[in-house]
Protein backbone atom coordinates (compact mmCIF):
# COMPACT_ATOMS: atom_id res chain seq x y z
CA UNK A 1 0.00 0.00 0.00
CA UNK A 2 1.19 3.37 -0.76
CA UNK A 3 0.41 5.59 2.05
CA UNK A 4 1.30 9.61 1.42
CA UNK A 5 1.55 12.16 4.26
CA UNK A 6 1.50 16.20 3.76
CA UNK A 7 3.41 18.17 6.40
CA UNK A 8 3.87 21.65 6.65
CA UNK A 9 6.67 23.36 8.24
CA UNK A 10 5.35 26.53 10.59
CA UNK A 11 6.61 28.67 13.24
CA UNK A 12 7.34 26.66 16.79
CA UNK A 13 4.11 27.50 19.15
CA UNK A 14 6.80 29.19 21.26
CA UNK A 15 7.35 31.55 18.81
CA UNK A 16 7.19 35.57 19.30
CA UNK A 17 5.39 37.13 15.37
CA UNK A 18 7.20 40.15 14.65
CA UNK A 19 5.82 42.00 11.47
CA UNK A 20 7.36 43.19 8.58
CA UNK A 21 7.83 46.94 8.41
CA UNK A 22 6.12 46.99 5.42
CA UNK A 23 3.39 44.63 6.34
CA UNK A 24 3.69 42.23 4.01
CA UNK A 25 4.26 39.39 6.26
CA UNK A 26 6.22 38.16 9.44
CA UNK A 27 9.52 39.09 10.53
CA UNK A 28 11.34 35.66 9.85
CA UNK A 29 14.52 36.45 11.87
CA UNK A 30 15.26 34.24 14.81
CA UNK A 31 11.86 31.90 13.73
CA UNK A 32 12.52 28.18 14.92
CA UNK A 33 10.83 25.70 12.56
CA UNK A 34 8.88 22.86 13.27
CA UNK A 35 6.64 20.64 11.46
CA UNK A 36 2.88 21.11 11.96
CA UNK A 37 1.41 19.88 15.56
CA UNK A 38 -1.38 18.07 13.66
CA UNK A 39 0.87 16.77 10.78
CA UNK A 40 2.85 14.93 13.34
CA UNK A 41 0.04 12.91 14.22
CA UNK A 42 -0.55 12.41 10.33
CA UNK A 43 2.84 11.02 10.58
CA UNK A 44 2.42 8.85 13.34
CA UNK A 45 -1.49 7.29 11.86
CA UNK A 46 0.56 6.59 8.70
CA UNK A 47 3.24 4.22 10.62
CA UNK A 48 0.46 2.64 12.68
CA UNK A 49 -1.02 1.57 8.85
CA UNK A 50 2.20 0.39 7.51
CA UNK A 51 2.63 -1.50 10.47
CA UNK A 52 -0.64 -3.33 9.98
CA UNK A 53 -0.12 -3.67 6.06
CA UNK A 54 3.72 -4.87 6.27
CA UNK A 55 5.42 -4.07 2.77
CA UNK A 56 3.68 -0.66 2.73
CA UNK A 57 5.65 2.80 1.97
CA UNK A 58 4.96 6.07 3.55
CA UNK A 59 5.75 9.21 1.30
CA UNK A 60 5.66 12.22 2.97
CA UNK A 61 5.33 15.38 1.22
CA UNK A 62 5.33 19.40 1.59
CA UNK A 63 5.32 22.37 -0.70
CA UNK A 64 7.78 25.23 0.28
CA UNK A 65 10.78 26.99 0.14
CA UNK A 66 13.33 23.89 0.19
CA UNK A 67 16.25 25.19 2.09
CA UNK A 68 13.81 24.82 4.93
CA UNK A 69 11.18 22.48 4.23
CA UNK A 70 13.16 19.47 3.78
CA UNK A 71 13.84 19.89 7.54
CA UNK A 72 10.23 19.47 8.01
CA UNK A 73 10.58 15.92 6.20
CA UNK A 74 13.91 14.64 8.06
CA UNK A 75 11.77 15.03 11.00
CA UNK A 76 9.09 13.05 9.51
CA UNK A 77 11.86 10.46 7.74
CA UNK A 78 13.23 9.94 11.11
CA UNK A 79 9.93 9.24 13.20
CA UNK A 80 10.01 6.70 10.29
CA UNK A 81 8.81 7.50 7.22
CA UNK A 82 10.64 6.19 4.00
CA UNK A 83 10.95 8.65 1.79
CA UNK A 84 10.60 12.26 1.48
CA UNK A 85 9.31 14.52 -1.62
CA UNK A 86 9.79 18.41 -1.60
CA UNK A 87 7.83 20.33 -3.67
CA UNK A 88 9.82 23.76 -3.83
CA UNK A 89 8.43 27.29 -4.24
CA UNK A 90 7.46 30.31 -2.65
CA UNK A 91 6.67 30.51 1.19
CA UNK A 92 3.38 32.28 0.49
CA UNK A 93 1.48 30.18 -1.84
CA UNK A 94 -1.88 30.54 -0.65
CA UNK A 95 -4.21 27.14 0.18
CA UNK A 96 -5.42 26.42 -2.96
CA UNK A 97 -2.32 26.28 -5.32
CA UNK A 98 -0.74 24.55 -2.34
CA UNK A 99 -2.99 22.10 -2.83
CA UNK A 100 -3.22 21.61 -6.22
CA UNK A 101 1.04 21.68 -6.41
CA UNK A 102 0.77 18.89 -3.82
CA UNK A 103 -2.43 17.32 -5.58
CA UNK A 104 0.19 16.99 -8.76
CA UNK A 105 3.02 15.65 -7.39
CA UNK A 106 1.48 13.19 -5.63
CA UNK A 107 -0.61 12.47 -8.89
CA UNK A 108 3.35 12.02 -10.67
CA UNK A 109 3.91 9.74 -8.03
CA UNK A 110 1.04 8.03 -8.70
CA UNK A 111 -0.89 5.06 -6.73
CA UNK A 112 -1.83 6.77 -3.53
CA UNK A 113 -4.49 4.82 -1.29
CA UNK A 114 -4.40 6.61 1.48
CA UNK A 115 -3.37 10.57 2.12
CA UNK A 116 -2.95 11.42 5.76
CA UNK A 117 -3.03 15.24 6.39
CA UNK A 118 -3.33 17.43 9.30
CA UNK A 119 -6.83 19.34 10.34
CA UNK A 120 -4.96 23.19 10.26
CA UNK A 121 -1.91 24.30 10.05
CA UNK A 122 -1.42 26.83 13.08
CA UNK A 123 0.01 29.74 10.73
CA UNK A 124 -2.16 30.36 8.54
CA UNK A 125 -5.27 28.38 10.24
CA UNK A 126 -6.89 27.87 7.15
CA UNK A 127 -8.08 24.28 7.30
CA UNK A 128 -8.40 24.28 3.46
CA UNK A 129 -5.25 22.31 1.86
CA UNK A 130 -7.22 18.88 2.61
CA UNK A 131 -10.72 19.02 1.13
CA UNK A 132 -8.64 20.86 -1.90
CA UNK A 133 -6.22 17.82 -2.25
CA UNK A 134 -8.64 15.60 -2.26
CA UNK A 135 -11.32 17.59 -4.44
CA UNK A 136 -8.39 18.01 -7.12
CA UNK A 137 -7.70 14.24 -7.06
CA UNK A 138 -10.95 13.05 -7.03
CA UNK A 139 -10.88 11.28 -3.91
CA UNK A 140 -13.25 10.84 -0.79
CA UNK A 141 -12.19 12.92 2.08
CA UNK A 142 -13.02 13.26 5.78
CA UNK A 143 -11.70 15.89 8.19
CA UNK A 144 -11.18 16.46 12.30
CA UNK A 145 -10.79 12.59 12.49
CA UNK A 146 -10.08 11.39 16.19
CA UNK A 147 -10.71 8.05 15.37
CA UNK A 148 -10.38 5.37 12.38
CA UNK A 149 -10.77 1.63 11.65
CA UNK A 150 -9.30 0.13 8.16
CA UNK A 151 -10.80 -3.16 6.99
CA UNK A 152 -10.05 -4.16 3.06
CA UNK A 153 -11.07 -0.51 0.91
CA UNK A 154 -13.24 0.37 3.86
CA UNK A 155 -12.05 3.14 6.58
CA UNK A 156 -14.46 4.19 9.32
CA UNK A 157 -13.60 7.12 11.17
CA UNK A 158 -15.21 9.74 13.67
CA UNK A 159 -14.75 12.92 13.03
CA UNK A 160 -15.18 15.74 15.83
CA UNK A 161 -17.95 18.58 15.23
CA UNK A 162 -19.50 20.77 17.55
CA UNK A 163 -20.37 20.10 21.26
CA UNK A 164 -18.28 17.58 21.76
CA UNK A 165 -20.49 15.22 19.16
CA UNK A 166 -18.72 12.93 16.43
CA UNK A 167 -19.91 12.02 13.08
CA UNK A 168 -18.82 8.11 12.30
CA UNK A 169 -18.11 8.14 8.22
CA UNK A 170 -17.24 5.42 5.97
CA UNK A 171 -15.41 5.87 3.19
CA UNK A 172 -13.70 4.00 0.29
CA UNK A 173 -9.75 4.15 -0.38
CA UNK A 174 -8.36 6.19 -2.30
CA UNK A 175 -8.88 8.56 0.23
CA UNK A 176 -7.70 11.13 2.14
CA UNK A 177 -7.82 11.72 5.86
CA UNK A 178 -7.23 14.72 8.21
CA UNK A 179 -6.16 14.28 11.72
CA UNK A 180 -6.85 15.82 14.72
CA UNK A 181 -5.93 15.66 18.16
CA UNK A 182 -6.57 12.26 19.67
CA UNK A 183 -6.26 10.20 17.28
CA UNK A 184 -3.05 9.14 18.60
CA UNK A 185 0.48 10.15 20.46
CA UNK A 186 3.14 10.22 17.86
CA UNK A 187 6.87 9.14 18.71
CA UNK A 188 9.45 11.31 18.97
CA UNK A 189 12.37 10.69 16.63
CA UNK A 190 14.65 8.13 18.01
CA UNK A 191 18.70 8.91 17.80
CA UNK A 192 18.98 5.63 15.13
CA UNK A 193 15.84 7.04 13.48
CA UNK A 194 17.64 10.68 13.25
CA UNK A 195 20.83 8.40 11.98
CA UNK A 196 18.75 6.46 9.21
CA UNK A 197 17.07 9.32 7.86
CA UNK A 198 19.86 11.01 6.70
CA UNK A 199 20.15 8.20 4.69
CA UNK A 200 16.66 8.57 3.00
CA UNK A 201 16.17 9.54 -0.39
CA UNK A 202 14.28 13.47 -0.60
CA UNK A 203 12.90 13.90 -4.14
CA UNK A 204 11.97 17.50 -5.81
CA UNK A 205 9.35 19.12 -7.78
CA UNK A 206 9.10 22.59 -8.38
CA UNK A 207 5.72 24.26 -8.18
CA UNK A 208 6.24 25.95 -11.40
CA UNK A 209 7.02 22.61 -13.58
CA UNK A 210 4.12 21.21 -12.09
CA UNK A 211 1.95 23.63 -14.00
CA UNK A 212 0.90 26.20 -11.17
CA UNK A 213 0.20 29.22 -12.56
CA UNK A 214 -0.44 32.89 -11.17
CA UNK A 215 -4.00 32.03 -12.05
CA UNK A 216 -4.15 29.01 -9.29
CA UNK A 217 -3.27 31.80 -6.66
CA UNK A 218 -6.99 32.70 -5.56
CA UNK A 219 -6.22 34.66 -2.42
CA UNK A 220 -3.51 36.96 -1.32
CA UNK A 221 -3.17 38.33 2.22
CA UNK A 222 -1.61 41.88 3.39
CA UNK A 223 -1.50 44.36 5.81
CA UNK A 224 -0.44 42.35 8.78
CA UNK A 225 -0.82 43.66 11.86
CA UNK A 226 -0.49 42.84 15.32
CA UNK A 227 -3.04 42.56 18.06
CA UNK A 228 -4.14 46.21 19.80
CA UNK A 229 -2.21 46.24 23.49
CA UNK A 230 -4.46 45.08 26.38
CA UNK A 231 -4.73 47.66 28.98
CA UNK A 232 -3.24 46.70 32.30
CA UNK A 233 -5.01 44.17 34.26
CA UNK A 234 -7.18 45.76 37.41
CA UNK A 235 -6.37 43.36 40.22
CA UNK A 236 -9.11 43.07 42.62
CA UNK A 237 -8.66 44.24 46.40
CA UNK A 238 -9.63 42.90 49.81
CA UNK A 239 -10.49 38.94 51.27
CA UNK A 240 -11.80 36.77 49.13
CA UNK A 241 -15.58 38.12 49.01
CA UNK A 242 -14.76 41.25 48.67
CA UNK A 243 -12.94 40.23 45.81
CA UNK A 244 -15.83 37.96 44.48
CA UNK A 245 -18.30 41.35 44.96
CA UNK A 246 -16.23 43.44 43.50
CA UNK A 247 -15.89 41.07 40.39
CA UNK A 248 -19.46 40.68 39.80
CA UNK A 249 -19.64 44.64 40.04
CA UNK A 250 -17.04 45.03 37.54
CA UNK A 251 -18.54 42.85 35.18
CA UNK A 252 -22.12 43.94 35.04
CA UNK A 253 -21.75 47.70 35.46
CA UNK A 254 -18.26 48.34 33.54
CA UNK A 255 -17.42 45.37 31.01
CA UNK A 256 -21.42 44.76 30.93
CA UNK A 257 -19.88 41.22 30.14
CA UNK A 258 -23.49 39.73 31.50
CA UNK B 1 -25.66 46.16 -4.91
CA UNK B 2 -23.54 42.94 -4.85
CA UNK B 3 -25.70 39.48 -4.24
CA UNK B 4 -24.18 37.89 -1.33
CA UNK B 5 -25.79 34.25 -0.46
CA UNK B 6 -25.35 32.84 2.95
CA UNK B 7 -25.19 29.39 3.93
CA UNK B 8 -27.36 28.88 7.03
CA UNK B 9 -27.09 26.27 9.46
CA UNK B 10 -29.78 25.04 11.79
CA UNK B 11 -30.21 23.24 14.92
CA UNK B 12 -33.54 21.88 16.91
CA UNK B 13 -35.82 24.17 14.31
CA UNK B 14 -33.71 27.38 14.82
CA UNK B 15 -31.08 29.29 12.76
CA UNK B 16 -27.89 29.53 14.19
CA UNK B 17 -26.72 32.78 15.35
CA UNK B 18 -23.91 32.33 13.80
CA UNK B 19 -25.99 32.05 10.35
CA UNK B 20 -28.51 35.18 11.77
CA UNK B 21 -24.99 37.18 12.24
CA UNK B 22 -23.85 36.56 8.28
CA UNK B 23 -26.97 37.47 7.10
CA UNK B 24 -27.10 40.81 9.72
CA UNK B 25 -24.20 41.89 8.12
CA UNK B 26 -24.80 41.36 4.54
CA UNK B 27 -27.79 43.14 4.97
CA UNK B 28 -26.38 45.49 7.11
CA UNK B 29 -23.97 46.20 4.03
CA UNK B 30 -26.63 46.89 1.47
CA UNK B 31 -26.23 43.08 -0.21
CA UNK B 32 -28.80 41.59 -2.24
CA UNK B 33 -28.79 38.74 0.56
CA UNK B 34 -30.30 34.89 -0.51
CA UNK B 35 -30.12 32.25 2.26
CA UNK B 36 -29.71 28.63 1.32
CA UNK B 37 -30.96 26.50 3.83
CA UNK B 38 -30.74 22.48 3.62
CA UNK B 39 -32.99 19.57 5.10
CA UNK B 40 -36.04 18.74 5.88
CA UNK B 41 -36.97 21.57 8.09
CA UNK B 42 -35.80 24.05 5.83
CA UNK B 43 -38.87 25.65 4.36
CA UNK B 44 -40.25 26.52 7.70
CA UNK B 45 -37.00 28.68 8.02
CA UNK B 46 -37.46 30.80 5.81
CA UNK B 47 -39.30 33.26 7.88
CA UNK B 48 -36.69 33.57 10.49
CA UNK B 49 -34.29 34.18 7.22
CA UNK B 50 -36.37 36.77 6.10
CA UNK B 51 -36.65 38.62 9.43
CA UNK B 52 -32.44 38.69 9.39
CA UNK B 53 -32.77 40.23 5.86
CA UNK B 54 -32.78 37.52 3.14
CA UNK B 55 -34.79 38.68 0.17
CA UNK B 56 -35.01 35.17 -1.13
CA UNK B 57 -34.40 31.81 0.51
CA UNK B 58 -33.06 28.65 -1.42
CA UNK B 59 -34.06 25.69 -0.08
CA UNK B 60 -33.24 21.91 -0.97
CA UNK B 61 -35.55 20.54 1.46
CA UNK B 62 -34.49 16.88 1.32
CA UNK B 63 -34.18 14.55 3.95
CA UNK B 64 -31.00 12.98 3.17
CA UNK B 65 -29.59 16.52 3.96
CA UNK B 66 -30.78 16.65 7.59
CA UNK B 67 -27.19 15.28 8.76
CA UNK B 68 -24.17 16.09 7.29
CA UNK B 69 -22.66 14.69 4.57
CA UNK B 70 -19.67 16.31 2.31
CA UNK B 71 -20.65 14.94 -1.14
CA UNK B 72 -24.57 15.24 -0.62
CA UNK B 73 -23.92 18.62 0.32
CA UNK B 74 -21.29 19.75 -2.06
CA UNK B 75 -23.72 18.38 -4.53
CA UNK B 76 -26.81 20.36 -3.23
CA UNK B 77 -24.05 23.49 -2.60
CA UNK B 78 -22.67 23.39 -6.56
CA UNK B 79 -26.42 22.92 -8.41
CA UNK B 80 -28.03 26.32 -5.98
CA UNK B 81 -25.30 28.15 -7.10
CA UNK B 82 -24.79 27.36 -10.45
CA UNK B 83 -28.03 28.66 -10.76
CA UNK B 84 -27.72 31.54 -8.86
CA UNK B 85 -24.24 32.80 -9.31
CA UNK B 86 -23.63 34.95 -6.45
CA UNK B 87 -20.44 37.03 -6.17
CA UNK B 88 -20.31 36.55 -2.58
CA UNK B 89 -20.98 33.37 -0.15
CA UNK B 90 -20.23 33.63 3.21
CA UNK B 91 -20.59 30.50 6.14
CA UNK B 92 -19.68 29.82 9.44
CA UNK B 93 -16.69 28.89 10.29
CA UNK B 94 -18.32 25.59 11.80
CA UNK B 95 -17.14 22.43 11.36
CA UNK B 96 -19.67 21.78 8.63
CA UNK B 97 -18.43 25.02 6.99
CA UNK B 98 -15.06 24.19 7.26
CA UNK B 99 -15.45 20.66 5.66
CA UNK B 100 -17.59 21.48 2.89
CA UNK B 101 -16.16 24.69 0.86
CA UNK B 102 -12.76 24.47 0.58
CA UNK B 103 -13.58 21.46 -1.50
CA UNK B 104 -16.57 23.60 -3.11
CA UNK B 105 -13.63 26.45 -3.26
CA UNK B 106 -11.26 23.82 -5.43
CA UNK B 107 -14.56 22.50 -7.45
CA UNK B 108 -15.55 26.26 -8.31
CA UNK B 109 -12.10 27.33 -9.08
CA UNK B 110 -12.22 30.22 -6.68
CA UNK B 111 -10.30 31.05 -3.40
CA UNK B 112 -11.31 30.19 0.19
CA UNK B 113 -10.92 32.65 3.35
CA UNK B 114 -11.79 30.65 6.66
CA UNK B 115 -12.17 31.94 10.06
CA UNK B 116 -12.75 35.48 9.27
CA UNK B 117 -13.38 37.81 12.19
CA UNK B 118 -14.58 41.25 10.08
CA UNK B 119 -15.33 42.07 6.80
CA UNK B 120 -15.42 44.69 4.09
CA UNK B 121 -17.50 44.79 1.22
CA UNK B 122 -15.74 47.07 -1.17
CA UNK B 123 -17.97 47.39 -4.60
CA UNK B 124 -17.04 43.72 -6.21
CA UNK B 125 -14.17 42.53 -3.50
CA UNK B 126 -14.59 41.18 -0.10
CA UNK B 127 -12.20 41.76 2.33
CA UNK B 128 -11.84 40.04 5.20
CA UNK B 129 -9.83 40.25 8.39
CA UNK B 130 -8.67 36.59 9.51
CA UNK B 131 -6.14 35.96 12.84
CA UNK B 132 -3.09 34.01 11.78
CA UNK B 133 -0.25 32.23 13.51
CA UNK B 134 -3.23 31.58 16.13
CA UNK B 135 -4.17 34.65 16.87
CA UNK B 136 -0.58 35.65 17.83
CA UNK B 137 -1.07 38.54 13.93
CA UNK B 138 -4.00 39.49 12.02
CA UNK B 139 -3.90 39.58 8.37
CA UNK B 140 -6.39 41.16 5.71
CA UNK B 141 -7.34 38.05 2.91
CA UNK B 142 -8.42 39.58 -1.10
CA UNK B 143 -9.36 37.32 -3.55
CA UNK B 144 -7.72 36.94 -6.83
CA UNK B 145 -8.70 35.10 -9.91
CA UNK B 146 -12.05 34.22 -8.30
CA UNK B 147 -15.05 34.37 -9.81
CA UNK B 148 -16.76 33.95 -6.51
CA UNK B 149 -15.66 34.98 -3.16
CA UNK B 150 -16.00 32.39 -0.20
CA UNK B 151 -15.92 33.74 3.50
CA UNK B 152 -16.33 31.81 6.33
CA UNK B 153 -16.69 33.62 9.50
CA UNK B 154 -16.17 33.08 13.15
CA UNK B 155 -19.22 32.65 15.40
CA UNK B 156 -19.72 35.64 17.78
CA UNK B 157 -18.13 38.54 15.97
CA UNK B 158 -21.29 41.34 15.63
CA UNK B 159 -23.90 41.88 18.17
CA UNK B 160 -27.42 40.80 17.03
CA UNK B 161 -29.48 43.29 15.97
CA UNK B 162 -33.03 44.24 14.31
CA UNK B 163 -32.82 44.49 10.51
CA UNK B 164 -34.71 45.78 7.63
CA UNK B 165 -36.37 42.38 7.07
CA UNK B 166 -36.10 40.86 2.80
CA UNK B 167 -39.13 39.60 1.26
CA UNK B 168 -37.30 35.64 2.14
CA UNK B 169 -39.43 34.42 -1.11
CA UNK B 170 -38.77 30.75 -1.04
CA UNK B 171 -37.19 29.19 -4.24
CA UNK B 172 -36.82 25.43 -4.40
CA UNK B 173 -34.14 23.27 -5.86
CA UNK B 174 -34.07 19.40 -6.05
CA UNK B 175 -30.94 17.64 -4.28
CA UNK B 176 -29.06 16.27 -7.76
CA UNK B 177 -28.68 12.62 -7.95
CA UNK B 178 -25.24 11.66 -7.07
CA UNK B 179 -23.08 8.12 -6.43
CA UNK B 180 -22.10 8.13 -2.66
CA UNK B 181 -18.99 7.03 -1.58
CA UNK B 182 -18.79 8.17 1.61
CA UNK B 183 -21.86 7.32 4.36
CA UNK B 184 -22.56 9.24 7.57
CA UNK B 185 -23.68 5.93 9.25
CA UNK B 186 -24.58 7.97 12.67
CA UNK B 187 -24.11 10.93 14.96
CA UNK B 188 -22.92 10.41 18.21
CA UNK B 189 -24.44 13.09 20.53
CA UNK B 190 -21.71 14.17 22.99
CA UNK B 191 -21.83 14.29 26.82
CA UNK B 192 -23.03 17.95 27.21
CA UNK B 193 -26.03 19.30 26.10
CA UNK B 194 -24.06 23.33 26.00
CA UNK B 195 -23.27 25.48 23.34
CA UNK B 196 -19.56 24.23 21.63
CA UNK B 197 -17.01 26.68 22.94
CA UNK B 198 -16.75 28.21 19.56
CA UNK B 199 -19.82 29.62 19.89
CA UNK B 200 -20.24 30.16 23.54
CA UNK B 201 -20.56 33.70 24.97
CA UNK B 202 -19.09 32.37 28.62
CA UNK B 203 -16.73 30.19 28.66
CA UNK B 204 -14.76 29.14 31.95
CA UNK B 205 -11.89 26.89 31.34
CA UNK B 206 -9.75 25.15 33.98
CA UNK B 207 -5.89 24.33 34.23
CA UNK B 208 -3.74 22.39 36.37
CA UNK B 209 -4.73 24.74 39.37
CA UNK B 210 -7.52 22.48 39.88
CA UNK B 211 -5.16 19.68 40.99
CA UNK B 212 -7.42 17.21 39.82
CA UNK B 213 -10.21 15.99 37.55
CA UNK B 214 -12.97 15.67 40.42
CA UNK B 215 -12.33 19.82 41.01
CA UNK B 216 -14.18 20.47 37.40
CA UNK B 217 -17.55 20.37 38.81
CA UNK B 218 -16.41 23.47 40.59
CA UNK B 219 -16.31 24.64 37.14
CA UNK B 220 -19.46 23.04 36.49
CA UNK B 221 -21.30 24.57 38.61
CA UNK B 222 -20.29 27.59 37.95
CA UNK B 223 -21.13 27.37 34.46
CA UNK B 224 -24.28 25.74 35.08
CA UNK B 225 -25.28 29.46 36.93
CA UNK B 226 -24.17 31.64 34.10
CA UNK B 227 -24.96 29.26 31.22
CA UNK B 228 -21.81 28.89 30.19
CA UNK B 229 -19.46 26.09 28.83
CA UNK B 230 -16.32 24.78 29.98
CA UNK B 231 -12.88 24.63 28.42
CA UNK B 232 -9.69 23.39 29.45
CA UNK B 233 -6.12 23.72 28.99
CA UNK B 234 -3.69 21.33 27.19
CA UNK B 235 -2.31 20.16 30.65
CA UNK B 236 -5.30 18.58 32.14
CA UNK B 237 -6.11 17.77 28.36
CA UNK B 238 -3.08 15.79 28.34
CA UNK B 239 -3.74 14.42 31.61
CA UNK B 240 -6.76 13.04 30.73
CA UNK B 241 -8.98 14.83 33.07
CA UNK B 242 -11.30 16.23 30.46
CA UNK B 243 -11.57 15.17 26.35
CA UNK B 244 -9.68 17.09 24.43
CA UNK B 245 -12.65 18.47 22.88
CA UNK B 246 -12.58 20.87 25.33
CA UNK B 247 -8.32 22.25 24.57
CA UNK B 248 -8.39 25.55 24.09
CA UNK B 249 -5.35 26.84 22.78
CA UNK B 250 -3.32 26.81 19.67
CA UNK B 251 -3.54 23.09 19.23
CA UNK B 252 -7.19 22.87 20.40
CA UNK B 253 -10.02 25.37 20.07
CA UNK B 254 -9.85 28.94 19.14
CA UNK B 255 -12.39 30.81 21.08
CA UNK B 256 -13.98 34.45 21.22
CA UNK B 257 -16.63 34.93 23.73
CA UNK B 258 -18.02 37.80 25.46
CA UNK B 259 -16.82 36.58 28.75
CA UNK B 260 -13.71 34.38 29.03
CA UNK B 261 -13.09 33.31 33.04
CA UNK B 262 -9.40 31.41 33.74
CA UNK B 263 -8.69 29.71 36.76
CA UNK B 264 -6.04 28.11 37.61
CA UNK B 265 -4.27 28.16 33.88
CA UNK B 266 -1.16 29.85 33.87
CA UNK B 267 -1.46 31.17 30.53
CA UNK B 268 1.29 29.90 28.13
CA UNK B 269 1.38 31.58 24.84
CA UNK B 270 -0.44 28.46 23.23
CA UNK B 271 -3.13 28.78 25.73
CA UNK B 272 -3.24 32.49 25.24
CA UNK B 273 -3.37 32.16 21.03
CA UNK B 274 -6.42 30.38 21.74
CA UNK B 275 -8.62 33.19 23.30
CA UNK B 276 -6.97 36.46 23.51
CA UNK B 277 -9.47 37.27 21.13
CA UNK B 278 -12.11 36.98 24.14
CA UNK B 279 -13.78 40.75 24.81
CA UNK B 280 -13.51 40.02 28.70
CA UNK B 281 -10.97 38.15 30.45
CA UNK B 282 -11.04 37.17 34.18
CA UNK B 283 -8.08 35.53 36.09
CA UNK B 284 -8.12 33.45 39.38
CA UNK B 285 -4.79 32.44 39.91
CA UNK B 286 -2.79 32.47 43.05
CA UNK B 287 0.56 33.11 41.27
CA UNK B 288 0.46 37.03 40.86
CA UNK B 289 3.13 36.41 37.98
CA UNK B 290 1.42 34.01 35.97
CA UNK B 291 1.56 35.14 32.33
CA UNK B 292 -2.44 34.86 32.25
CA UNK B 293 -2.46 38.48 34.22
CA UNK B 294 -1.15 40.10 31.30
CA UNK B 295 -4.20 38.95 29.28
CA UNK B 296 -6.42 39.40 31.87
CA UNK B 297 -8.71 42.42 31.93
CA UNK B 298 -9.74 41.84 35.72
CA UNK B 299 -7.47 39.33 37.95
CA UNK B 300 -7.89 37.97 41.33
CA UNK B 301 -4.62 36.54 42.93
CA UNK B 302 -5.79 34.18 45.21
CA UNK B 303 -7.17 30.53 45.73
CA UNK B 304 -9.38 29.30 43.75
CA UNK B 305 -10.90 26.29 46.00
CA UNK B 306 -11.52 29.44 47.94
CA UNK B 307 -13.02 31.81 45.27
CA UNK B 308 -14.91 30.02 42.88
CA UNK B 309 -17.68 28.91 45.33
CA UNK B 310 -18.31 32.40 46.60
CA UNK B 311 -18.16 33.41 42.99
CA UNK B 312 -21.11 30.79 41.94
CA UNK B 313 -22.84 31.70 45.31
CA UNK B 314 -22.60 34.90 44.86
CA UNK B 315 -23.45 35.04 40.77
CA UNK B 316 -26.74 32.57 41.63
CA UNK B 317 -28.16 35.54 44.43
CA UNK B 318 -27.83 38.01 42.06
CA UNK B 319 -28.64 36.25 38.55
CA UNK B 320 -31.83 35.03 40.78
CA UNK B 321 -30.93 31.37 40.39
C1 LIG C 1 3.26 22.32 20.50
C2 LIG C 1 2.53 22.74 21.75
C3 LIG C 1 1.18 23.06 21.65
C4 LIG C 1 0.47 23.44 22.79
N1 LIG C 1 -0.85 23.75 22.64
C5 LIG C 1 -1.55 24.13 23.74
C6 LIG C 1 -2.93 24.49 23.65
O1 LIG C 1 -3.54 24.44 22.57
N2 LIG C 1 -3.58 24.87 24.77
C7 LIG C 1 -2.96 24.93 26.00
O2 LIG C 1 -3.63 25.29 26.98
N3 LIG C 1 -1.67 24.60 26.12
C8 LIG C 1 -0.95 24.19 25.03
N4 LIG C 1 0.34 23.82 25.20
C9 LIG C 1 0.87 23.64 26.57
C10 LIG C 1 1.31 24.91 27.25
O3 LIG C 1 2.64 25.16 26.90
C11 LIG C 1 1.22 24.73 28.80
O4 LIG C 1 1.99 23.63 29.17
C12 LIG C 1 -0.20 24.53 29.31
O5 LIG C 1 -1.08 25.47 28.76
C13 LIG C 1 -0.21 24.66 30.81
O6 LIG C 1 -1.46 24.34 31.34
P1 LIG C 1 -1.95 24.93 32.75
O7 LIG C 1 -1.99 26.40 32.68
O8 LIG C 1 -3.20 24.22 33.12
O9 LIG C 1 -0.85 24.39 33.79
P2 LIG C 1 0.29 25.16 34.55
O10 LIG C 1 1.17 25.90 33.65
O11 LIG C 1 0.89 24.15 35.45
O12 LIG C 1 -0.50 26.23 35.40
C14 LIG C 1 -1.29 25.96 36.52
C15 LIG C 1 -1.62 27.30 37.16
O13 LIG C 1 -2.51 27.11 38.25
C16 LIG C 1 -2.16 27.99 39.28
N5 LIG C 1 -2.65 27.43 40.56
C17 LIG C 1 -2.19 26.34 41.20
N6 LIG C 1 -2.92 26.13 42.32
C18 LIG C 1 -3.84 27.12 42.38
C19 LIG C 1 -4.87 27.45 43.32
N7 LIG C 1 -5.11 26.71 44.40
N8 LIG C 1 -5.61 28.54 43.07
C20 LIG C 1 -5.39 29.31 41.97
N9 LIG C 1 -4.44 29.03 41.06
C21 LIG C 1 -3.68 27.96 41.27
C22 LIG C 1 -0.66 28.09 39.22
O14 LIG C 1 -0.19 29.30 39.78
C23 LIG C 1 -0.40 28.03 37.72
O15 LIG C 1 -0.33 29.33 37.15
C24 LIG C 1 1.10 23.47 24.06
C25 LIG C 1 2.45 23.17 24.15
C26 LIG C 1 3.17 22.82 23.02
C27 LIG C 1 4.63 22.51 23.15
N1 LIG D 1 2.74 23.66 2.27
C1 LIG D 1 2.24 22.48 2.61
N2 LIG D 1 2.95 21.33 2.37
C2 LIG D 1 2.43 20.12 2.72
N3 LIG D 1 1.27 19.96 3.33
C3 LIG D 1 0.53 21.05 3.60
C4 LIG D 1 0.97 22.36 3.26
N4 LIG D 1 0.02 23.24 3.65
C5 LIG D 1 -0.96 22.51 4.23
N5 LIG D 1 -0.66 21.19 4.19
C6 LIG D 1 -1.45 20.06 4.73
O1 LIG D 1 -2.80 20.46 4.86
C7 LIG D 1 -3.21 20.45 6.24
C8 LIG D 1 -4.18 21.59 6.49
O2 LIG D 1 -3.52 22.81 6.26
P1 LIG D 1 -4.26 24.21 6.11
O3 LIG D 1 -5.32 24.06 5.10
O4 LIG D 1 -3.16 25.16 5.69
O5 LIG D 1 -4.78 24.56 7.47
C9 LIG D 1 -1.91 20.54 7.02
O6 LIG D 1 -2.06 19.99 8.32
C10 LIG D 1 -0.98 19.71 6.14
O7 LIG D 1 -1.18 18.33 6.35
Amino acid sequence: MKIFVCIKQVPDTEAKIKIKSDGSGIDPAGIKWVMNPYDEIAVEEAIKLRDLNPGSQINVITAGPKERAVEALRTALAMGADEGIVVHGPDNLDAYSTAKALAEAIKKEGDAQVIFTGKLSIDTNQASVSQMIAEFLGISHATVVSKLQFAGDTVTVERDIEGGAKEKIQLKTPCLIAANKGLNMPRYASLPGIMKAKKKVIKEYEVAALGITDADRKVSYSQYSLPADKPPVKLLQGDASAQVSELIHLLRDEAKAL
Amino acid sequence: MATTLVFVEHQDGQIKRSSQELLQIATKNNQKTLAVVFGSQAKALAPACAQNGAQEVHVVADAKLDNYNSELFLAALSAVLEKIKPQFVLASSSSTGRDLFPRLGARLGTGVVSDAIELNFDGANLKAKKPVYAGKAFAIAEFKNSSMQIVLMRANQIPLSSVTAGAGQVVEHALPAIDLKTIVQEVVKGASKKMDLTEANIVISGGRGLKEAGNFKLLNELADVLGATVGASRAVVDAGWVGHDMQVGQTGKTVAPTLYIAVGVSGAIQHLAGMSGSKVIVAINNDANAPIFQKATYGIVGDLFEILPKLTEEFRKVLGK
